[in-house]
């Protein structure tokens, strides 16, 4: 299951969705919205992303994640639209037959999206501000309410 | 020839635009596009030089020429997870 959703992610499903027989490992991970980054308070975080290359490098992740592992099933779901504190912004379920390799791949699967899948965030401040998160850019957007 | 550039996040703010259309001469590389970009929306000098490109919908090279139906999006640091 590779999906890009406004709606907020069932963690169920997409655990299940990579339930079988033959695997004696499941590995979830779910990415959720936190509230201090630094000393900086977080009131809300709105995603973006460029939907094709989104979908098409998800598909490429899991692809490569079955090159390395003897993966069984493989999910990962992206939310989009406005998050609120404590919702998933991103869920990746990995099923193997033995743990070591679940644990590899779903955090092998995390680091890469974070690298290279084109999606964004922005920050909506407790002040009143928003900012787009853009790692290593020197002056990053910023928007007066 | 007429190129289409996508924009996301800080880009497409400080272009006001989700997409802009960019004329050139002859076909450009993907090192034209970020010159004249700049060169046509000032504002997104803070993105243009950090950003990566896509042709469509892979990454690209400075140095990747473009043809007209080719699909172009400027990708600043991506921030997903």
């Amino acid at each position: 299951m590779i999906e890009l959703t406004n709606n907020p992610i069932d963690a169920n499903a997409v655990l299940s969705s990579v339930y079988d027989h033959g695997a004696g490992a499941v590995v979830f991970f779910l990415g959720t919205t936190r509230e201090f980054t630094q000393e900086r308070q977080t009131d809300s975080l709105d995603y973006q992303c460029y939907p094709e290359m989104a979908v098409k490098k998800l598909e490429e992740l899991e692809a490569e994640a079955r090159e390395k592992w003897p993966v069984i099933g493989c999910s990962i779901v992206h939310r989009l639209g406005r998050l609120e504190l404590g919702e998933a912004s991103v869920a990746i379920a990995v099923s193997t037959p033995h743990r070591r390799d679940a644990y590899e791949a779903s955090q092998w699967i995390i680091d890469r999206l974070k690298q290279i899948a084109p999606i964004w965030k922005q920050e909506n401040w407790s002040d009143g501000t928003s900012q787009w998160v853009h790692p290593g850019m020197a002056s990053e957007t910023e928007t007066k309410p | 020839m007429m190129i289409r550039v996508k924009l996301f996040a800080a880009a497409r703010e400080a272009a006001g635009a989700e997409q802009v259309e960019l004329e050139f001469p002859t076909a450009p590389t993907i090192a034209d596009v970020r010159r004249l970009l700049v060169e046509r929306y000032p504002a997104l000098e803070v993105v243009v030089p950090h950003a990566m490109f896509a042709v469509n919908t892979d990454y690209a090279s400075d140095q990747t020429r473009l043809s007209q139906d080719d699909e172009i999006a400027c990708i600043p640091p991506v921030s997903g997870g």
